[in-house]
């Protein structure tokens, strides 16, 4: 079996995989990081939403051999070290942008992508539409779009800092 | 899932090797199409041979062309100020492919060689005139698309380019998305420039993309909605399904190609 090496969450990790394994299960079942949720199997739910090099990305629809050499960021990235939520997931909470949280981790990756990608603003109309990757069963997205726009001047107010 | 070799070769010519050498070895591109297949197990390569390494993403603007490498993402040719600035149509289809994490991922090189035919992509490759470039030769649009799912491509033959001609006077894309999977249920693509007035629909035919010639004529002799307002398409041919009948999506096609017209 080919090994692999690459960082998750700013940790350098090196596992054997096969041609077949999807990221989401290098990170699951051989790194134990279970925060990314798998969904559905047709690549459209979004809850295995991890950034790869900076972009949001489903990991099962990316081979962990497509990852070599790539930095990884899963939801258990996110937090400080202290355990301080990262904004995005502060924002959650505090808007109430979960019910069941099955597809939390997924929703939050993606939202921070939104917003570190536009950093001129976004728009309620936007942030929907930014949003199509990602399903909720329970929401009805209208909590999850307040929560993004409430983080967006946390986010870049800590850039600009 | 199967599993199989994976193969990340460092040129174009050893990728070639592999894929020749191996019939039962496929090409991986960004592998939003492919994995889902792999994950249903609907093929199973011996080997797959991923393109990441060869090198072939990036955009490239001349005098009188836009050339956009294979594995160039969804994201990066709908995010390009000179894609926008040279062709506004094709930056704004790239932009309304799937979701942020599929145009991460995907490539206009992926797009085009798996031809299915509510994709996107093909409708403005056939609308613009462009060339697709493999590491065999240049296939024009015209000959490139040959049915659903089936291109011109060789076995042994890997796109490595495509090259759109300058300048483009007009282009825009109108997309009715089909309600669950976000494809094209009826995808338009209007466009003036080297190769004409041209109308190409993605996602209504049974065989793929297909050029309109009636609006094609009418849009030369003046550019407006209203030109082609009385086009009435054949539903003989287009796909009827739960989402939409023949009829309705010969209706669409109208409805799309006249927004288009008008956007562009
Ligand atoms: C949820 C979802 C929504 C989507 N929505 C849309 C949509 O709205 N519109 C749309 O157009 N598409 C859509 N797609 C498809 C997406 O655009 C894919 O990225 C694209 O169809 C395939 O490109 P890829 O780079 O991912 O190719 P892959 O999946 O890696 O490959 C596809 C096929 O092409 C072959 N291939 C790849 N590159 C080359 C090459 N350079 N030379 C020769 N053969 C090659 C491969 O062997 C394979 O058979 C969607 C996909 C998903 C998962
Ligand atoms: S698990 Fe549904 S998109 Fe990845
Ligand atoms: S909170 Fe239950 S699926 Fe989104």
């Amino acid at each position: 079996m080919p090994t692999i090496s690459l960082k998750v969450n700013g940790k350098a990790v090196s596992a054997e995989v096969e041609g077949r394994t999807l990221l989401v299960e290098l990170l699951r079942e051989k790194l134990g990081l279970t925060g990314t949720h798998i969904g559905c199997d047709t690549s459209q739910c979004g809850a295995c939403v991890v950034h790869v090099n900076g972009d949001s990305v489903k990991s099962c629809t990316m081979l962990a051999l497509q990852a070599d050499g790539a930095e990884v960021t899963t939801i258990e990235g996110l937090a400080a070290a202290d355990g301080t939520l990262h904004p995005m997931q502060a924002m959650f909470r505090e808007h109430h942008a979960l019910q069941c949280g099955y597809c939390t981790p997924g929703m939050v990756m993606s939202a921070i992508d939104i917003v570190q990608k536009h950093p001129e603003g976004l728009s309620e109309e936007q942030i929907r539409e930014e949003l199509e990757g990602n399903l909720c069963r329970c929401t009805g997205y209208h909590n999850i779009v307040k929560a993004i726009a409430a983080a967006f001047p946390l986010m870049h107010q800590k850039h600009a800092a | 899932m199967y599993d199989f070799a994976y193969q990340k070769p460092a040129s174009v010519a050893d990728a070639v090797k592999l894929l020749a050498g191996d019939a039962e070895a496929k090409l991986l591109a960004g592998g939003q199409t492919f994995i889902p297949v792999l994950k249903q197990r609907l093929n199973k390569p011996s080997a797959v041979i991923d393109l990441a390494g060869l090198k072939l993403s990036g955009i490239s603007v001349s005098a009188n062309s836009v050339t956009i490498g294979a594995m160039t993402t969804h994201a990066t040719v709908a995010r390009s100020a000179e894609v926008k600035k040279a062709i506004p149509g094709l930056a704004m289809l790239a932009s309304w492919i799937g979701d942020n994490q599929v145009r991460h991922r995907g490539t206009i090189g992926g797009s085009l060689a798996n031809n299915d035919p509510s994709a996107c992509y093909p409708a403005a490759v056939l609308a613009l005139g462009a060339v697709i470039k493999t590491n065999k030769r240049a296939i024009k649009a015209d000959d490139f698309f040959q049915g659903m799912f089936t291109t011109a491509l060789e076995p042994d033959e890997i796109i490595t380019a495509v090259e759109f001609p300058l300048p483009v006077e007009k282009s825009a894309y109108e997309k009715f998305r089909q309600p669950a999977s976000r494809y094209a249920m009826v995808g338009v693509f209007v466009a003036k420039g080297p190769a004409g007035v041209r109308v190409a629909v993605t996602g209504a035919g049974q065989n793929g993309v297909f050029r309109v010639p009636e609006m094609e004529a009418a849009l030369a002799k003046s550019w407006s909605p209203d030109a082609i307002a009385g086009v009435k398409v054949s539903p003989e041919g287009l796909n009827s399904d739960i989402h939409g009948s023949a009829a309705y999506r010969a209706h669409l096609i109208t409805v799309m190609a006249k927004r288009a017209v008008a956007a562009a």
